[in-house]
């Protein structure tokens, strides 16, 4: 019978099951950061327990850290605490390797994972963070998890869990010059809905996927969860292949020739069956916007606001409301006709060294424009930064007026220092555009670095492909 | 953990759907590094709603939409409904992660059709003191009308949370099955174990 490659990465990991579907699945790679980890560290040290397989745990410090300044360590003496907490927990647990403040190979956890070549083909891999689903890209099962459950992995190497139900995603044809995986994984949350992938794992297939970079795979698998899904999905190919030749923690030798005749194995079998299947059009997606406070709220940049008084469903509507008060929006307006603020050009969604480059071909010789209060890029790690900066895109950036800044999760999700004020909105290549994510009172919303740094030049949203 | 048997609580309604895990507790409360503690900060800006109107003081059954619980996976989320004293919440649907966690805390989140969920909201905004009986065991739940509603749940979840059984001492009792299959990787996937 053929099987769906998310059947496959779950078969090959069962260790348990209960009579009801309930399974003990083992975990290969366990991702760890400050924020969600304490607790569950906490949890071990109370009943006297040792991580099961420390060799598993890569960790790095990103939420809380600074963007700026770090020769002055971190000011917030609460950030700081938090930090110090995980290099303690580090320090007396053990682990694979970690990435510390400051660390030059240290960044945004999802970034690092697969920089490092911690992330691997056929491997499931869990870290207490909803975006673990980027990590799916490399043919993974990665599912972000609760601090319960992280404590759960830790003390026994185990996900208790019940199997998703299949879903397939397919963009066929090709791409449109300035529309990118971003605005797939828009266009995908627009047509499904924020919980349109609840209770599913998406694959995603089809010749605009397999077109794709790792980086743009990393992008659409990043906003699976944006979609409801715990996982997204795609199939190892030579591309995967590639990426993770020669990375520090990849195989090598012998055993790399053994590892990639196995990952050669993980894609769906012909015929396949999916319990559900979205088939897009590639070279109909236009460069996406979102206008309200949900990821699903999105259209094109040649699209309008939309009204609430024509929507059917009571519930909606008043959302649709609510969020277009929220955003100081009037429904008829041109999405090209709204002016931004700032600029966000980071995240684990967009801040690899390929959104960096279609970021700074868009700005290159421009001037971000006078109305923009504040415009940054923020890579997504330390050797993401370096790498841009040998290539010279530090210099890009800066010289068209954003702030070039050290690695970190940042204006993403606002709990360092880097954030919006009230009211203020702001062009961002992150994947929440929730009511005060960025910032109590900030207006989101989500775009692609090359529609933010468009939407930098112009001072308002822009067609990027006016512009190339 | 605390076990969950029968609650017989009063209702506090949100009227929204898709309320995500920033909207239940800021991220500003995310730099604790303990589990208790979230209570007063649950739901921060949005305390004018109905949930925090005195009405609805000491309720231990949130009524919701659909999708309550998207977005991050912070366990914040549960915890803060936990400390602020809710024990159970009923909905439409839930986002995947946030249903796992209530349930590694002894929270109930509890799924009902639309129509059931559209009825409960209009009995609650006219009848003040509004309560509901939550019966894990009979997986029903029970209006003031004597309206009985039946629910889904996992039979390994609910026996878990009936008898308040910690997950992590369930799992270890197959230690021997988790190296066995570790081993065997091993075997045939040395560079995992590099
Ligand atoms: S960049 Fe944003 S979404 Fe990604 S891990 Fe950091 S906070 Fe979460």
């Amino acid at each position: 019978m053929p099987h769906t490659l998310y059947d496959k990465l779950w078969a090959s990991h069962v260790v348990h099951e209960e009579p009801d579907g309930t399974a003990l699945v083992y975990i290969d790679r366990h991702l760890v950061h400050e924020v969600t980890s304490p607790q569950a560290f906490e949890g071990l040290r109370m009943a006297a327990r040792r991580p099961w397989r420390e060799r598993s745990i890569v960790a790095t410090a990103d939420h809380n850290t600074p963007t700026t300044h770090w020769d002055r360590g971190i000011e917030d003496p609460i950030s700081r605490q938090q930090v110090e907490t995980l290099d303690a927990n580090i320090r007396e647990f053990g682990a694979l390797a970690y990435f510390p403040f400051r660390d030059g190979r240290q960044g945004i956890v999802h970034v690092i994972g697969p920089e490092q070549g911690a992330t691997l083909p056929g491997m499931t891999v869990v870290c207490g963070d909803s975006h673990t689903s980027t990590h799916g890209a490399f043919a993974c099962l990665a599912q972000g998890i609760g601090t319960s459950e992280v404590e759960h992995v830790l003390a026994t190497q185990c996900l208790l869990q019940k199997k998703s139900r299949n879903m397939l995603v397919e963009v066929a044809g090709a791409l449109q010059e300035g529309v990118s995986a971003k605005d797939i994984a828009l266009a995908v949350i627009g047509r499904i809905g924020t919980a349109g992938g609840t209770g599913y794992a998406i694959e995603y297939g089809g010749e605009a996927i397999r077109a794709l970079s790792m980086e743009g795979r990393m992008t659409l698998c990043n906003m699976a969860i944006e979609a409801g899904a715990r996982c997204g999905l795609v199939g190892a190919d030579e591309v995967t292949v590639d990426y993770v030749r020669g990375r520090p923690f990849a195989p090598r030798g012998e055993m790399w020739e053994q590892a990639v005749s196995y990952w050669k194995t993980l894609n769906s079998d012909e015929g396949a069956a999916f319990d559900q299947v979205v088939r897009l059009d590639a070279c109909a997606i236009e460069p996406q916007v979102t206008w309200g406070t949900s990821p699903e709220m999105v259209t094109s940049i040649g699209g309008v606001v939309p009204d609430p008084a024509r929507e059917p469903d009571p519930v909606r509507r008043e959302g649709m409301a609510r969020a277009l008060r929220y955003m100081g929006l009037a429904p008829g307006t041109p999405m090209c006709e709204i002016p931004i603020d700032k600029v966000f050009i980071g995240s684990c969604t967009n801040s690899r060294i390929e959104d960096l480059r279609a970021a700074a071909m868009v700005v290159e010789g421009r001037r971000v424009a006078d109305n923009v209060r504040q415009a940054l890029v923020v890579p997504g790690s330390g050797l993401v930064k370096r790498q841009a900066e040998e290539e010279g895109l530090d210099q890009v950036f800066r010289a068209a007026g954003f702030e070039w800044r050290e690695p970190g999760c940042s204006m993403c999700l606002a709990m360092n220092a880097d954030r919006l004020e009230p009211g203020e909105r702001c062009a961002s290549t992150s994947n929440r555009n929730f009511e005060g994510r960025q910032g109590a009172g900030g207006r989101t919303h989500l775009v692609s670095p090359q529609m933010a740094a468009a939407a930098a030049i112009v001072g308002r949203f822009a067609d990027v492909r006016a512009l190339l | 953990m605390r076990p969950f048997t029968i609650l017989d609580g009063l209702v506090a309604p949100l009227d929204r759907a898709n309320v995500d895990t920033d909207a239940i507790i800021p991220k500003q409360f995310l730099k604790s590094i303990k589990r208790s503690g979230f209570g007063p900060n649950l739901f921060d800006e949005w305390r004018y709603l109905d949930v925090g109107q005195p009405r609805y003081q000491g309720a231990q059954i949130l009524l919701t939409r659909s999708n309550f619980g998207c977005g991050s996976s912070r366990e914040h989320a549960p915890w803060a409904l936990d400390d602020f004293g809710f024990r159970a919440i009923v909905g439409e649907s839930f986002a995947d992660i946030f249903f796992n966690n209530c349930f590694k805390n002894g929270l109930l989140p509890v799924v009902l059709p639309a129509a059931e969920i559209d009825a409960l909201f209009a009995l609650v905004e006219v009848t003040p003191g509004f309560r509901l009986r939550v019966d894990l065991p009979n997986q029903v739940v029970v209006r003031p009308d004597g309206h009985v509603i039946a629910f889904d749940i996992d039979a390994f979840r609910k026996e878990c949370l009936i008898h308040g059984l910690d997950d992590i001492g369930l799992s270890l009792r197959h230690a021997d099955k988790i190296r066995a299959f570790e081993e065997r990787r091993r075997a045939e996937q040395p560079w995992l174990f590099a």
